[in-house]
């Protein structure tokens, strides 16, 4: 079964299945898969000294789909020779369990680790997704990134924490 | 004219709903929609320096011009990852 490479969806991810799915089809191309850089977001049991019961995300599924398309052209811009794939959960998530999953294949690591690393940042800076934590004692909506795909200054801070 | 509105997350909770017309005049920008907005739901008010927005399902300026039958859609701060 073919996997996509951007997808938001309410089933548990897979980085592995996604990074195999990268590998082969950057196997035949250019250089070939040379390396694979994989982050997964998972759901962390406290949040500023509060404990979590579990998270909500919620997203805003067609405008996603934009802004995985923009990243993606800037990934492919800053480094052609890679290729990456973000899929993201929605809905109920317990402590633990996979929020984001990406992965990133190149010829070589060094630009592996850039694309994977440039993907979770612009994911925090521009991706229609909301997190809506519950603790014992209450809940509360998570406030980031005002989104807007069009800042340049954003992506030159998410390219230089990629190439740091 | 008249456009829809849509607000996802805290937006939604403090209007209280996900989606409503909005009557504006020809010419009427984005910003305009959202002035309209947080005067029918005051709540909304607070995110005025903090939102964003997408026009028919892509990312779109506040300046941008609205036409009739478009779908605004107004984001809080993003907190994916």
């Amino acid at each position: 079964m073919s996997v996509p490479r951007f997808l938001v969806t309410s089933e548990p991810l897979s980085v592995e299945r996604l990074a195999s799915s990268l590998e082969a089809a950057a196997r035949h191309a250019g250089e070939g898969c040379g390396g694979i850089a994989t982050f997964v977001g998972v759901v962390r049991a406290t949040h500023k000294g509060r404990v979590v019961t579990y998270l909500e995300y919620e997203a805003f599924q067609p405008l996603a789909m934009k802004a995985f398309d923009r990243i993606d052209a800037e990934i492919r811009a800053a480094w052609p020779d890679a290729g990456v794939g973000i899929h993201h959960r929605v809905g109920r998530l317990d402590v633990g369990e996979a929020s984001v999953a990406i992965a990133a294949v190149a010829a070589h690591r060094d630009e592996a680790f850039r694309a994977c690393r440039y993907a979770i940042e612009r994911v925090k800076q521009v991706l229609p997704v909301w997190k809506h934590e519950y603790f014992a004692d209450g809940d509360a909506w998570v406030e980031g990134a005002v989104a807007d795909v069009d800042d340049e200054a954003a992506r030159t801070r998410a390219r230089e924490v990629a190439c740091a | 004219m008249r456009v829809t509105v849509q607000v996802f997350a805290r937006l939604r909770e403090l209007a209280g709903r996900s989606e409503w017309p909005c009557d504006v005049q020809s010419g009427a920008t984005i910003a305009e929609v959202w002035q309209q907005s947080a005067a029918a739901y005051p709540a909304l008010t607070a995110f005025t320096t903090a939102v964003s927005c997408a026009r028919n399902e892509d990312f779109a300026r506040m300046t941008a011009t609205v036409q009739d039958g478009d779908v605004i859609a107004f984001l809080p701060p993003v907190s994916g990852g």
